[in-house]
């Protein structure tokens, strides 16, 4: 079994078995990593650049420790760190880059669709590691490994995302790979973070928490992005907290025993209360590990490709 | 030069006309008959255009010559180039060059630099110093430089203020004001707001960002009896606004780019920045009002909106690339594809469009078919099918969407100022 497609762009429009292959990938790898030495020959010699335009701490760790332990070579490349703050074009960047001949190259841009664009001048494997408010398919299929462990499926849950869905790449391709694999999937959040036209996609739009609790097996709650344009969409972060923020109160409430995925890093006060951040109902760390299981997944799939 | 051109099917809305069969003896440019001329008259040339159209000579009312200031995209020479190969006599630049032409001398440089070509270039001059919404541009100046119209395009006339007293200042000399009718706190994203936008993760721009300044200026020159002229109109609802307005009587006329009627934001799936523009491509809905409102008459007339840009500036990341695309040689092609030969317009109504209502507009006379009228014309073969290669395209940009594309009709040459282009040359009449 191998991909359909030799770029992962995002989840829009990927088959549901190619999901099914990485997410079935990963189960092998997130094996390995509960063992002594965690590191498999897998991706010897293949050389692969971590290419950051934009602050992350996680994901590039999590991209890292996948490679390492599929020992590929792996560099990174940070702005700030080079050509960009000396006016280089994207595209004499990515054709410098590919002139050392590297294998895959794994993207994070805050421009949406640069992933798009670096698949159509190189001829690397491109890995969009998130694009602007476009898409964040590697957390989305982790999101999706998470919810499969609790439950053994992902077909036929009912999967509520709950924030700013209008600026997530998060959310985005979380609705893409859920619908595909046969979930239900609606949003939950103030009118001004629900993107306009979002029900063409088949989603439930909810603006009362308390219904999507109930109605729903999992919460996919994202980060209020306070350091971006969020503010400008809801009156007050108290508000925010006293409308949409998930609490045990809210828990115990609606009487409901939810599985909550967030992914990170925590607002804690404002999304999750503290309690509901360490309580019994998240899987936020695992989230972090299998994060690495499901990278290595779709490094291994694509650096394997023919 | 005695120059006779043979079997002309002759169409001129204003002049009701539409003979076939013609012949058109010109001397030094200028028509000295019209009728069935071919064995009495010996020439210098004769060109046999078997049977295709002879119309007044195409305007495009909305380019950008780039020049002073962007010549690596775009010179007036290589505009007006682009101009006649792709069927135009006459076009109006937009003033947002560097320096912005704002200036009488400006005016006068851009003048000059257009002299001795076929295409005639109007200069359009900024409605306020710099294009920066603050003071009134000299008005007076540059109407004796030679301006036709006003306008601050690229971006918006900043208040609903200046706006009011541009209006009434102009009232002295009747100049048009042309608005790029954008507000601003509504704009700066990539795309046309909707799924499409969600779908891309591109900063979206709503369509009441060019509702809301439509209905602002339709008040403004109701108020002030001025002249408002819609430029790059996209949006279904303000074609509405534009068709009450005129109902009511207000001097308002609009114009709409080929690319508005012939794509919408479905053609972003793949981020190609060739189909980034402002205003961005719209729906379905968008297009269908478009249709309505050229064949009711509510759209006035066709421009591209030519926008060179630089490779190097296109080639990038979608939100960093700038706006528009060059359309001068795919406009005409576009029109008698998408409208003529979809019956949405008929021949006299696309040369009103294409010709008649943006030199009315810019009260510029309209070339006749006349003995004793210099000759002003576009060659058209309508039924000619042929493949868009941007590779030869005469504009120094190659940004254009429709490479590649298969379009029927093209403007086969054009006769203006005693030149004549014709079979890929000019030719001194």
């Amino acid at each position: 079994m191998s991909l359909s497609s030799r770029h992962l762009l995002g989840l829009q429009g990927v088959p549901k078995e190619d999901i099914q292959l990485i997410l079935d990938t990963a189960s092998t790898f997130r094996e390995i990593l509960e063992r002594p030495i965690k590191r498999v020959p897998t991706l010897q010699g293949k050389t692969i650049v971590n290419l950051f335009y934009e602050n992350s701490t996680r994901t590039r760790i999590s991209f890292e420790l996948a490679e390492k332990r599929l020992s590929a070579d792996s560099v990174n490349f940070s702005i700030g760190q080079s050509s960009v703050s000396k006016g280089e074009t994207l595209k004499d960047t990515i054709k410098n880059i590919e002139a050392m001949k590297v294998d895959i190259v794994v993207v994070r841009h805050s421009a949406a669709g640069v992933p798009n664009f670096l698949s159509r001048i190189c001829s690397s494997n491109i890995i969009n590691a998130g694009d602007g408010i476009h898409e964040h398919p590697t957390q989305a299929l982790l999101d999706m490994y998470s919810i499969r462990e609790k439950f053994g499926k992902l077909a036929g849950l009912k999967v509520c995302i709950v924030g700013d869905v209008a600026h997530s790449r998060v959310a985005l391709s979380n609705i893409f790979g859920l619908k595909t694999i046969g979930a239900q999937v609606s949003v939950c959040g103030p009118s001004t973070m629900i993107p306009k036209f979002i029900e063409e996609l088949g989603v439930n739009v909810i603006h009362n928490i308390d219904e999507a609790i109930q109605e729903n097996d999992v919460l996919n709650v994202l980060r209020i992005q306070l350091e971006r344009k969020a503010r400008e969409y809801f009156p007050s972060i108290r508000e925010y907290a006293n409308y949409f923020g998930i609490t045990s109160e809210r828990l115990e409430k609606n009487g409901k025993d939810i599985l909550i995925l967030h992914p990170g890093p925590i607002n804690r006060g404002v999304e999750l209360s503290s309690e509901v951040a360490d309580g019994l109902n998240q899987v936020i760390l695992q989230q972090v590990t299998n994060g690495v299981a499901v990278r290595m997944a779709v490094l291994y799939l694509l650096g394997t490709l023919n | 030069m005695k120059a006779l051109i043979t079997n002309c099917s002759i169409v001129h809305p204003g002049q009701k006309l539409n003979e076939k069969n013609k012949d058109i003896f010109l001397v030094d440019g200028v028509i000295k008959q019209i009728g069935n001329l071919s064995t009495s008259i010996s020439a210098d040339k004769v060109i046999d255009l078997k049977g295709n159209y002879v119309v007044p000579g195409f305007f495009d009312m909305h380019v950008h010559l780039r020049e002073p200031g962007r010549e690596d995209e775009e010179t007036i020479a290589t505009g007006c180039n682009s101009a006649a190969f792709g069927g135009f006599t006459g076009i109006a630049c937009m003033p947002n060059t560097e320096p912005a032409i704002d200036s009488a001398e400006v005016v006068k440089f851009v003048k000059e630099k257009a002299a001795d070509h076929l295409v005639d270039v109007f200069p359009v001059a900024a409605a306020t110093v710099g294009r920066k919404g603050e003071v009134l541009s000299p008005i007076a100046e540059l109407y004796e430089a030679g301006v036709v119209g006003l306008s601050d395009d690229g971006t918006v006339i900043k208040t609903a203020s200046i706006l009011k007293r541009a209006f009434e200042y102009v009232q002295m000399y009747n100049l048009p004001i042309i608005e790029h009718c954008e507000d601003e706190s509504l704009s700066g994203g990539a795309m046309n707001e909707s799924i499409n936008s969600t779908l891309l993760g591109l900063p979206p721009i709503p369509s009441i960002a060019e509702d809301l300044i439509v209905m602002r200026d339709i008040i403004v020159a109701e108020y002030t009896k001025g002249q408002i002229h819609i430029a790059h109109i996209s949006t279904r609802r303000a074609i509405q606004l534009v068709r009450e307005a005129k109902a009511k009587g207000i001097r308002v006329t609009s114009e709409v780019a080929p690319h508005h009627f012939t794509l919408t934001d479905d053609s972003l799936k793949t981020y190609d920045t060739n189909y980034k523009m402002n205003p961005p491509l719209r729906t379905n809905a968008d297009i269908d009002e478009i249709i309505l409102g050229l064949k009711d008459g509510t759209i006035d007339c066709i421009a591209c909106d030519h926008a060179p840009h630089s490779f190097e500036e296109k080639e990038a990341e979608f939100e960093y690339a700038p706006y528009g695309i060059i359309g001068l040689e795919t406009s005409v092609g576009l029109s008698l594809s998408e409208l003529l030969h979809k019956k949405i317009l008929s021949l006299e109504q696309l040369v009103e469009k294409l010709s008649i209502n943006p030199r009315k507009i810019l009260n510029q006379s309209i070339p006749q078919f006349k003995e004793g009228e210099i000759a002003n014309f576009t060659f058209l073969n309508i039924d000619e099918v042929w493949t868009v290669d941007i590779s030869k395209f005469k504009s120094k940009s190659k940004n254009s969407p429709f490479d590649k594309r298969l379009l029927t009709g093209k403007a086969i040459g054009v006769v203006n100022n005693k030149k004549m282009l014709f079979g890929g040359e000019f030719i001194d009449l």
